[in-house]
């Protein structure tokens, strides 16, 4: 059992990173479904997209993969940053036009 | 133990800690500063994976672009002058249940993983490679990728300068 503690606490290896990335997913997940506010919801996205980013640039240190790894990690920053201005464009919009970023009320499409 | 080693756990602790903080907060302004420290953690973590070109880019682009515009957004759709910026937290239980589950899962699925692990030579930087990369196998993703932010930019510059000709017209 001692010597499984003082393994884990080694040097970090690739499932040291992936733990991290899966435990920042979880709080990204959390954000997204228990927040009712739009930019907490934002917030929650961009830990996600984090996390997997993490992911990626894990495997590119310690795989194959290489480069590759790291090449898609920049594309996906790339993809968040044109997520967030339209989303956050939206958000105003939204605001405008209910006077309101409360998830729940902004309910026109409920049947 | 190594500096690395140490190094790794610091970040990794300031990492998860400051998004709990993000999450579990009441406070949406403290919820954004939380989520600066959560970017400043994770792009030390990928010095600390040799990406030192996406570490500068994700300073740059998350710190300096992403959280400025929710610093905005923020501020942009506060409701009358409040001090309180509060945010309704629902569906508490199924949500901690469910992000407790896909960690859970997440991490029983890395460690029994036999991962091939090929340790590949200290790189000195990544930066000649990548614009290499860029140039070569990686052009056609590198245009979309520019046709696709110069579309997300007019977009999201069309809806907010329709949003004030409106304005403009109620007023």
């Amino acid at each position: 059992m001692e010597l499984l503690v003082a393994q884990s606490f080694a040097e970090p290896g690739l499932t040291h990173f992936l733990i991290v990335s899966a435990l920042l997913f979880a709080l990204g997940v959390m954000a997204v479904l228990s927040k009712r506010n739009v930019i907490m919801v934002l917030m929650g996205v961009e830990l996600i997209l984090n996390s997997a980013n993490i992911n990626l640039i894990a495997f590119s240190r310690f795989t194959e993969l290489s480069l590759d790894g790291q090449m898609i990690g920049l594309f996906v920053i790339i993809i968040a940053a044109a997520e967030a201005a339209v989303a956050l464009a939206i958000v105003l919009n939204v605001y405008n036009r209910f006077n309101t970023i409360n998830l729940d009320e902004i309910s026109l499409l409920k049947g | 133990m190594e500096l690395t080693t140490i190094l790794f756990y610091l970040f990794a602790i300031v990492t998860l800690g400051s998004a709990a903080i993000m999450v579990f907060s009441k406070n949406i302004v403290h919820s954004a500063f939380a989520l600066m420290f959560t970017l400043m953690g994770v792009a030390a973590l990928y010095v600390l994976l040799y990406a030192d070109f996406l570490a500068a880019t994700q300073l740059l682009v998350y710190v300096g672009g992403i959280l400025i515009l929710i610093l905005f957004g923020v501020m942009l759709t506060t409701q009358g002058y409040t001090l309180s910026f509060k945010t309704i937290t629902v569906n508490l239980i199924p949500a901690s249940v469910l992000s407790v589950a896909a960690a859970g899962l997440l991490i029983f699925a890395f460690i029994t993983t036999d991962w091939k692990i090929t340790e590949v030579a200290e790189r000195n930087d990544t930066v000649y490679d990548l614009g290499m990369m860029l140039m070569g196998d990686y052009i056609l993703p590198f245009i979309a990728v520019g046709v696709l932010l110069l579309i997300a930019i007019i977009g999201a510059i069309l809806m907010s300068t329709r949003l004030s000709a409106d304005n403009n017209g109620a007023n």
